[in-house]
């Protein structure tokens, strides 16, 4: 069940990610929304009066739920035309597969989204953030696997709805909350240039937001299914 | 491959027969108004806070009462997700609205409370940021039932959606409250329960006990408008 579970999961990730690879649409629109509120966000605030140190990790993760929103409102969205998502819960592959495909999907669209955003950070805002590449890579993977969980659920279930993607930032956005709180307090730390023992706490809080949410919501998916 | 929208068995949807005057109501409105001369009257002013202190026989009740409401609002999201019963549906329904309406009152007051005492309307103290996110993660509660037409499927994603916003409240909280207690600003500390005199503590007791009536009272009378309208859309065979 388990390794049958896990290579359905694959699959369904791989063609979601053909799509998009083939498409380009999603990316393309989330990494240039990402850039662009990059230097919307630097500008709206007086350099002087706060210094960029200061600003970029609020906006780097601020701006990693909204670029993340971007591709999650796709990720069901792509499965409406011609009702394939039909096709998708006809295949006997088990309800945890497609929900765990999807995620995987998410995962990698928003990892690949902060792979630009992150240097683009660094770039304008002149901070050392790729000398703490490490521990900036292992925030930003708590933080993309806890969004990706509670978003790829609401996902499933916005496009039910008669809002459709309207509804996904009001369903997802308080969910957010403690992934963005952490990820910044810990990412502001590392530019501090305190040591990374200080940040401990934070990446536990991620940690369990990550468990908790994958299990809760991938045994919440087969509910969000409308048969 | 849509499933049949409308109660299956008749008690679901068929409202119990009610006429009349809603004694439940008009207890619990009696009792908020005796709870409130004896604020007025009866309840000694606070030392140092004066009068602006007694907003607090509103707003901790209030509070308590809307993190119940939540909690059942999940409670019966795990029993209609396990029974399918519709009649839990319509309880976390009627249960959500009315705890919107508490979390909106303490909202309100704690602000009014705030100005005079601690000088300020709004802070981000660990409790303030919670309930605000707890009124926005219940406000889309709301939205989200309101934007679905099936009925089967709105009790369902309703149901995912209360369950994991109560798993949700601790991890808001602990990140507000870690976030505030690593960057600490000057707030006045506020009056906790265990340190009221007994008059105090007493005036605090019957007016949670009035609001716990008024909110069971508004929540039935939201439970039975549900009833009467999944009864009418079974009768439009929607």
């Amino acid at each position: 069940m388990a390794p049958n579970t896990l290579s359905a999961a694959l699959l369904i990730a791989r063609k979601d990610l053909a799509i998009e690879f083939r498409t380009r649409t999603a990316f393309f629109s989330a990494a240039v929304f990402a850039l662009l509120g990059i230097v919307i966000f630097y500008f709206a605030w007086d350099p002087t009066a706060v210094a960029p140190m200061d600003l970029a990790p609020g906006v780097l993760w601020g701006i990693f739920t909204f670029s993340g929103l971007l591709g999650l409102q796709r990720s069901f969205g792509i499965e409406q035309a011609d009702r394939a998502i039909d096709a998708l819960l006809g295949a006997p592959i088990s309800r945890e597969s497609i929900y765990l495909g999807k995620a995987i999907a998410n995962l990698v669209f928003v990892a690949a989204v902060q792979v630009i955003a992150i240097p683009a950070v660094q770039l304008f805002y002149g901070v050392p953030l790729l000398e703490h590449a490490a521990v900036l890579a292992l925030i930003a993977l708590l933080s993309a696997i806890g969004l990706v969980a509670v978003g790829t659920l609401f996902s499933a279930m916005a496009v039910n709805t008669k809002l459709a993607e309207m509804l996904l930032p009001v369903l997802s956005l308080p969910f957010f909350v403690p992934i963005v709180i952490p990820a910044a307090q810990a990412t502001a730390r590392l530019l501090a240039g305190r040591p990374a023992a200080e940040s401990v706490g934070w990446l536990k809080l991620l940690l369990a937001f990550d468990i908790v949410f994958v299990v809760a919501c991938t045994l919440a998916f087969p509910f969000t299914i409308e048969e | 491959m849509t499933t049949p929208s409308v109660p299956a068995r008749a008690e679901d949807a068929a409202p119990a027969q009610h006429s009349g005057i809603d004694w439940l109501f008009v207890i619990a409105v009696l009792a908020i108004a005796a709870a409130l001369v004896r604020v007025i009257y009866y309840t000694p002013f606070e030392a140092v806070q004066g009068p602006a202190q007694k907003i607090f026989y509103l707003h901790l009740p209030a509070a308590l009462d809307a993190f119940m409401a939540f909690g059942i609002v999940a409670l019966a999201g795990i029993g209609y997700l396990w029974l399918g019963d519709l009649r839990l549906d319509r309880a976390a329904e009627s249960s959500a609205e009315v705890g919107v309406m508490f979390t909106t009152v303490v909202l309100v007051t704690g602000p009014l409370w705030a100005r005079p005492v601690w000088g300020t309307w709004w802070t981000w103290d660990a409790r303030l940021t919670l309930t605000l996110f707890l009124w926005f993660i219940y406000v889309g509660y709301l939205v989200l039932r309101g934007a679905i037409e099936d009925r089967a499927l709105r009790a369902r994603y309703s149901a995912v959606l209360g369950i994991l916003g109560s798993l949700l409240i601790p991890f808001i909280h602990l990140s507000v409250y870690l976030f505030r207690t690593l960057h600490p600003r000057p707030i006045v500390l506020k009056p906790s329960a265990p340190s009221l005199p007994p008059e105090m503590l007493t005036t605090l007791i019957i007016s949670f006990v009035a609001f716990t009536l008024f909110y069971l009272a508004l929540v039935r009378q939201r439970y039975r408008l549900a009833s009467e309208r999944d009864l009418l859309e079974l009768e439009e065979g929607r």
